[in-house]
């Protein structure tokens, strides 16, 4: 199939709108603009609506309202306006609403800067908003798992009844790289009986609500929704394994970080040290079993983020610290040389874990 | 011979409201309009944050309970993906004109066609009875003990005149539910707004005028009179937009 060069961005918004998603409201913010701009530029010609919200605050409400009426949404936005989102994606994860939200991030906290950062990890696979709730976290390394991983977030969304993240960068949402701009087959939906669009006199009404004043009413729907988060862990989690069949030095890292992690394998593996990389495509669920797996047979792990030691964490609780894991971290901004990440694993590979 | 009975409507369930409070007349006259306009089977209602939150149990058509203030950014979503549809939100003056004064003004310049239900009691109802942004000068409540001051409180918010200014405003018209003189010319309001909408045209907006016996401290009766002697004259019942009239 032909391939055509693209931004990051907007192989996003074009993935969308192979997926099916007509109702786009967002507001604009770098460096995930282009979401914006490709969707107010395709979808009036295609009959959808695409709306500039006030704020963030109000596009992830106009998000829930479209969800809620039964179609596909989305919404994009870089980490600030995450923030502001967070009350409305706790509804949506409340109400049980699917969605496709796109988090581009940059460098934080605060006002931040607008170059790539990884540092929204805790945000995107903790806890998006208040409430016990997870969101599924996606994350691609390239402008054609763009494409892919969209498609995939609004089948998820759909199936689990939940919102889904696409976790991705600076750096992603901004290169150009050739695309395939394939329609990934679709998977099996449930029926959407508990949409509200109007009863048409043929049925009850339906509500769409987070509010459940009875505790125990609250705690044993926070169960179901548990239940449902329990089968995704099992069956939805994705990681690609590079090089690490016979690997002394595991890298893990994601999205922009991962791709300069590659380098550094290739580099360390020049000079004799077998490394290899774990690259989660989902955040959470995260791919604990790749880990404890890997937990058997690697000498040390390292977690190559563009952020503070965040998930770190992750790969700590899924190898059950069985082995050192340390930290290679830039963050504000700043991203990694393939040099610095091999001058890590040499010294991982020499004991010095720090 | 049956003279009055429940509008359709209206779900067949006890309300929570608080006795000779006025959610309940609002509410009728709503799912009379909602029955006499046949609109119930394609209306889709946005439950607000305070008072009326569980309102969603008390219409037959969809609801949505929506985030505090949050109503008018999601009654746009579902308006703008069925707009077909009938969308309205039932909001207080914390909701709407507090925390939610961005999403209710967007909306208007929008010209979003939906229809808006303000209920405006000066107070916080479900919190217990604090200041409001429509709040009278000098009200006394929880968090204005010493009654609302304006060099420091600021001074309340004329909901119908702020949105009037606004294009995308197609009807805006202030009522009260005080007396049955007023309670018959706010039904006529509220099923004009909801007519609007079916003949898709812009933003309808209707206030409506309401007490809080509970945190008023009032008896019914006196709430009543407090409203006509006080919020009235603060708050003129009348048109204020009306571009189908224009």
């Amino acid at each position: 199939m032909e391939r055509v060069l693209m931004k990051g961005n907007e192989a996003i918004a074009e993935a969308a709108i192979m997926a099916g998603c007509r109702h786009f409201f967002g507001y604009p913010i770098t460096p995930q603009t282009e979401v914006a701009a490709y969707m107010s530029k395709r979808l009036p010609k295609l009959g959808g609506v695409y709306l500039q919200a006030e704020s963030e605050v109000a596009s992830i409400n106009m998000v829930l309202g479209a969800s809620a009426a039964g179609v596909r949404a989305m919404t994009s936005s870089s980490s600030p306006g995450i923030s502001l989102m967070s009350e409305g994606i706790s509804y949506m994860a409340g109400c049980d609403l699917p969605a496709v939200i796109v988090n581009i991030q940059r460098g934080g906290p605060g006002l931040g800067g607008i170059q790539p950062s990884q540092a929204d990890y805790f945000q995107a696979t903790r806890s998006v908003g208040h409430g016990d709730f997870h969101v599924i976290a996606l994350s691609p390394n390239c402008v054609q798992e763009m494409s892919d991983l969209t498609q995939s977030a609004f089948d998820l969304a759909d199936i689990y009844r939940c919102p889904v993240m696409i976790l991705g960068d600076g750096i992603l949402g901004q290169m150009m790289e050739p695309v395939e701009l394939r329609r990934i087959p679709e998977r099996e939906l449930p029926a959407k009986d508990w949409i509200t669009s109007g009863t048409a006199g043929k049925r009850g009404h339906n509500i769409v609500n987070s509010l459940i004043l009875k505790p125990e009413a609250l705690e044993q729907s926070n169960f179901d929704r548990f239940d449902r988060y329990k089968l995704i862990e099992e069956s939805e989690a994705l990681c690609e394994e590079y090089m690490t069949d016979d690997a002394d030095i595991v890298l893990a890292a994601y999205g922009a970080a991962s791709r300069i992690s590659k380098n550094a394998v290739l580099a360390a593996r020049a000079r004799g040290i077998k490394a290899g990389l774990l690259r989660p495509l989902t955040l959470w669920p995260f791919p604990k079993k790749n880990f404890a797996a890997a937990a058997a047979y690697a000498q040390a792990f390292i977690s190559v983020e563009m952020s503070m030691g965040q998930m770190i964490e992750d790969v700590k609780l899924a190898t059950e610290c069985k082995k050192p894991v340390a930290l290679c971290a830039r963050t504000g901004g700043m991203v990694h040389s393939p040099d610095e990440i091999l001058a890590k694993i040499i010294s991982v590979n020499g004991g010095n874990y720090n | 011979m049956t003279v009055f009975e429940r509008p359709k409507a209206l779900s067949d369930v006890a309300t929570h409201y608080c006795p000779g409070c006025t959610h309940g007349i609002i509410h009728r006259l709503i799912a009379e309009a909602l029955d006499e306009l046949d609109l119930t089977g394609r209306t889709v209602g946005i439950a607000p944050v305070g008072c009326a939150v569980m309102a969603y149990d008390y219409f037959e058509c969809d609801m949505i309970q929506a985030a505090h203030g949050r109503a008018p950014a999601v009654a746009t979503g579902v308006k703008r993906a069925i707009p077909e549809n009938i969308v309205f939100t039932y909001q207080g003056d914390g909701d709407l004109a507090a925390i939610g004064a961005a999403e209710t003004l967007h909306a208007a310049a929008r010209g979003e066609k939906i229809t808006i239900i303000f209920v405006n009691n000066a107070i916080y109802g479900m919190t217990g009875g604090q200041m409001a942004p429509t709040s009278l000068p000098g009200q006394i409540t929880q968090t204005s003990p010493y009654g609302r001051d304006v060099e420091s409180a600021g001074y309340p918010i004329k909901v119908c005149e702020l949105l009037a200014t606004m294009n995308g405003t197609f009807y805006a018209e202030r009522v009260s539910v005080n007396t049955v003189k007023n309670v018959r010319a706010a039904k006529n309001a509220v099923k004009k707004a909801f007519d609007y909408q079916n003949q898709g045209k812009g933003l309808s907006i209707v206030e409506i005028i309401s007490t809080c016996p509970t945190n008023w401290g009032l008896s019914p009766q006196k709430s009543l009179d407090w409203l006509a002697q006080n919020m009235i004259p603060y708050y003129p019942l009348g048109v204020y937009r009306d571009r189908g009239a224009e």
